[in-house]
């Protein structure tokens, strides 16, 4: 088969992107760490969330000197805690620390996304989303659902904020848990 | 575009296949009218300049819109020009043209089913309605009617292909020895490979949400039906491309004034579409709880590899250009770009069409980089890209090889030359606007399908400009599209008027390597069929059988979500329901 000299150039230089394309995903993964959403979570019922030992009452809970999980269940159309427009608490964790995110949905697919930053999932009922993110500074972000899920979808957001350590010790309500029983 | 006295035309040639061709052609742009409208409609509302519907009714017409261009527009134009590829490149007629016009009707029965469940969502007096979008995933629930027309197009679209496999098979027996015509050759592995991507769609739709939407399963997994959509639902846009890139290699170099560059590259590029297209669906999802990081970066690597016919493709179009150009005395490094028909809308529209995939493949190469894509998923980035891929260099590829094509199929001449050559500028520059605007409020984290991008409890951080001046230029852009397509749809419908006369026929010439210089196998389109199966099963099994093992074939999957049947408990919603048309004419008034 004829294949022209330039064409040949053009051929080997393509395929030296695409294998450096894949090296610096791989870079990611392995060197900087940027771990995907995986399988790692467990499988839950949607309709029995109520009875589950962490979506039951969802919220932040301190499980190291500094480090928090945070249990977020996603309705047709607000998150459980996080939608502070519809009643719920914010989501508040203190600054600098490692916070994992256990994400689920009581009923559609939907999606959870920190506007402007890159922590990002899809919520789909059964599955837990799993997302570890290291938090900086105190910021308040906003959190949008954003895969549709009804003719609501648009009102679906929601608040996470980043505040100085001795601010998140100092407020009582937000020792232990919070968002549960708004 | 002068033409070839002495060359009959398709439609002269071929009187019942032409009429074919017309009528699929007629229900595209039918199609892409109405998913125009839905189009503007959606771009006024989103920025909040003009509302003619409830928010709640957006999501009805982002399904419209949705539906209509990327699989009635897209694929009824692509059998059209499929059916005069094969015909026109084996020279011979399909075996039996009753066949040939019942999957047309097929494909046009479903359309319709699936249009009118659609539609329903906005008549409150039906109670149908199906604004589930084009990713229709459960538990979101579309009226049966909704499924039902999805499986007869698909039905359609297999039998179109039996048609074409069945025409070659003729012409082969008659040609034991010759290379398949390289438009045959396109058409038939095109059609190959939507045989394989189809297998997803056609197992969720016919033994999950069909049975689902009536009733005789109670629910669904909803990760399982949400994968083997995704199976169906990247192929399918390079069953959108091929057609476009069917143009390119075997239409466009003509146009310029030349001819193809290399025929067995072309041949080489089809093939690897065959065996890379669908085992990388799960690319779309990286962020799917349920499926290891493992398969993940499975599907990244075949993705990325999945640049390469495109990269290959980008090479040979441009040098058979070149050529063109040099034919037509065009001279230097860069000097022959002015030598070429820039005044011929039929060029300057595949041309835009190919820059502007050059810039969309950039931004889904963002997309494919497993962890990069954190960033953009559901923003607005990803609508900001598919503009630019199906949005652009297809249907801006369509359009232009219409003006190209449309006066072989119908022995009259185009109404306006110099109005389709502002309709493709027009498009171009719509484009340009709208998915800037896209790319960069994705990157702000701005999501895609919703009413309201402003939320009550926060504002996006943007560098400059604002979200509202995006917002201006996504409606700017959005407003040049829809004049674009008026454009585009009255130019044609003039040029129904116009008289008939002979002398409009095109010859297409031969490439200048051509299949001889490339190796037989190339033509053995059982072994890479059966490649390609195989790579499917090595990239889906896995995935599948570890979703159906974690949860079951049908759940946990919580309840359905007819959800324009149980309007919304949330205070707003229910009094922004009201008559769409009412609310437009007092709009106008």
């Amino acid at each position: 088969m004829h294949i022209h000299t330039y064409e040949k150039l053009w051929l080997g230089l393509s395929l030296l992107l695409i294998t450096g394309f894949v090296a610096t995903i791989t870079y990611g993964a392995l060197g900087a760490g940027v771990e995907m959403v995986d399988d790692s979570g467990e499988t839950v019922d949607p309709d029995a969330l109520g009875e589950h030992p962490d979506f039951a009452d969802p919220g932040v809970e301190q499980v190291g000197p500094n480090e928090y999980d945070v249990y977020v269940v996603a309705h047709r159309f607000y998150f459980e805690p996080g939608s502070s427009t519809q009643g719920f608490a914010p989501i508040t964790v203190p600054a600098n620390s490692t916070v994992n995110f256990y994400i689920t949905s009581a009923d559609v697919v939907h999606g959870f996304g920190v506007a402007g930053t890159n922590a990002n999932t899809m919520v789909i009922p059964g599955e837990v989303s799993e997302l570890t993110v290291e938090v900086g500074e105190p910021a308040e972000y906003g959190i949008v659902c954003n895969e549709y899920c009804g003719s609501g979808h648009h009102t679906m957001e929601g608040l996470m904020q980043v505040v100085p350590p001795e601010e998140y010790n100092g407020t009582g309500s937000q020792t232990e848990r919070l968002g549960g029983d708004s | 575009m002068a033409t070839e006295e002495g060359t009959p035309t398709f439609a002269t040639r071929y009187p019942e296949e032409a009429s074919v061709v017309r009528r699929a052609f007629l229900v595209a742009f039918v199609a892409l009218g109405i998913g125009a409208l839905a189009g503007i409609i959606q771009a006024l509302h989103r920025t909040n300049i003009l509302r003619l519907i409830p928010s709640a009714d957006y999501y009805t017409v982002l399904t419209l819109h949705g539906v209509l261009l990327v699989i009635v527009f897209t694929i009824f134009f692509l059998v059209g020009v499929f059916q005069w590829a094969i015909t026109r490149s084996l020279d011979r007629s399909p075996p039996n043209i009753t066949f040939t016009k019942t999957w047309l009707a097929l494909m046009s029965l479903g359309s319709l089913l699936t249009g009118a469940a659609i539609i329903s969502g906005v008549i409150s007096e039906v109670d149908a309605s199906a604004d589930v979008l084009f990713t229709f995933y459960a538990p979101l629930q579309a009226h049966p009617l909704f499924y039902a027309g999805l499986a007869v197009f698909l039905v359609g679209t297999w039998l179109a292909g039996v048609d074409w496999f069945r025409t070659w098979l003729g012409w082969r027996r008659e040609h034991p020895d010759e290379r398949i015509p390289l438009q045959a050759f396109m058409v038939l592995t095109t059609m190959i490979m939507w045989y394989i991507a189809t297998i997803g769609v056609a197992v969720s739709v016919l033994f999950f949400l069909l049975p689902w939407s009536l009733g005789f399963i109670d629910q669904v997994n909803p990760l399982l039906t949400r994968t083997l959509f995704w199976f169906f639902g990247h192929p399918v846009v390079y069953f959108w491309l091929l057609p476009a890139y069917l143009l390119w290699y075997t239409v466009m170099p003509k146009i310029a004034g030349g001819r193809l560059f290399s025929d067995p590259l072309a041949r080489v590029v089809f093939v690897l579409f065959v065996l890379l297209s669908t085992p990388v669906g799960i690319h779309h999802q990286y962020m799917d709880p349920g499926i290891a990081q493992g398969f993940k970066f499975i599907a990244m690597t075949n993705t990325m590899f999945l640049l390469l016919p495109s990269l290959l493709t980008a090479f040979t179009v441009v040098a058979s250009i070149e050529h063109g150009a040099r034919q037509r005395g065009g001279t230097g490094l860069l000097g022959w770009l002015r030598a070429l028909p820039w005044r011929d809308p039929a060029f300057t529209g595949m041309a835009l069409a190919g820059l502007m995939f050059a810039a969309g493949g950039f931004s889904g190469m963002v997309n494919a980089g497993m962890n990069i894509n954190y960033l953009v998923h559901n923003t607005l980035w990803v609508p900001g890209h598919f503009h630019l891929t199906v949005g652009t260099a297809v249907a801006l590829t369509f359009m232009a090889g219409t003006y190209w094509l449309w006066p072989q199929l119908t022995n009259r001449r185009l109404y306006s030359r110099p109005i389709a050559l502002a309709q493709v500028v027009l498009w171009f520059g719509g484009m340009a606007l709208m998915s800037n605007a896209m790319h960069v409020a994705g990157l702000f984290g701005i999501p895609r399908r919703t009413a309201e991008p402003q939320y009550q409890g926060f504002e996006f951080a943007t560098t400059f400009g604002g979200v509202s001046e995006l917002n201006i230029q996504l409606a700017l852009g959005g407003t040049l599209l829809f004049v674009s397509t008026l454009l585009f749809l009255s130019n044609l419908a003039l040029s129904l008027a116009q008289p008939t006369r002979s002398g409009l026929g095109q010859r297409l010439p031969a490439a200048l390597s051509g299949p001889e210089d490339s190796p037989r196998v190339l033509d053995n389109l059982a072994l890479w069929s059966g490649i390609a199966v195989v790579l499917v099963v090595l990239a889906y099994a896995l995935p599948l059988g570890s979703i159906i093992a974690d949860s079951g074939l049908l759940g946990p999957g919580g309840a359905a979500y007819p959800a324009a049947l149980t309007p919304d408990s949330l205070a707003g919603l229910q009094a922004a329901v009201a008559d769409p048309v009412v609310r437009a004419l007092e709009v106008v008034a």
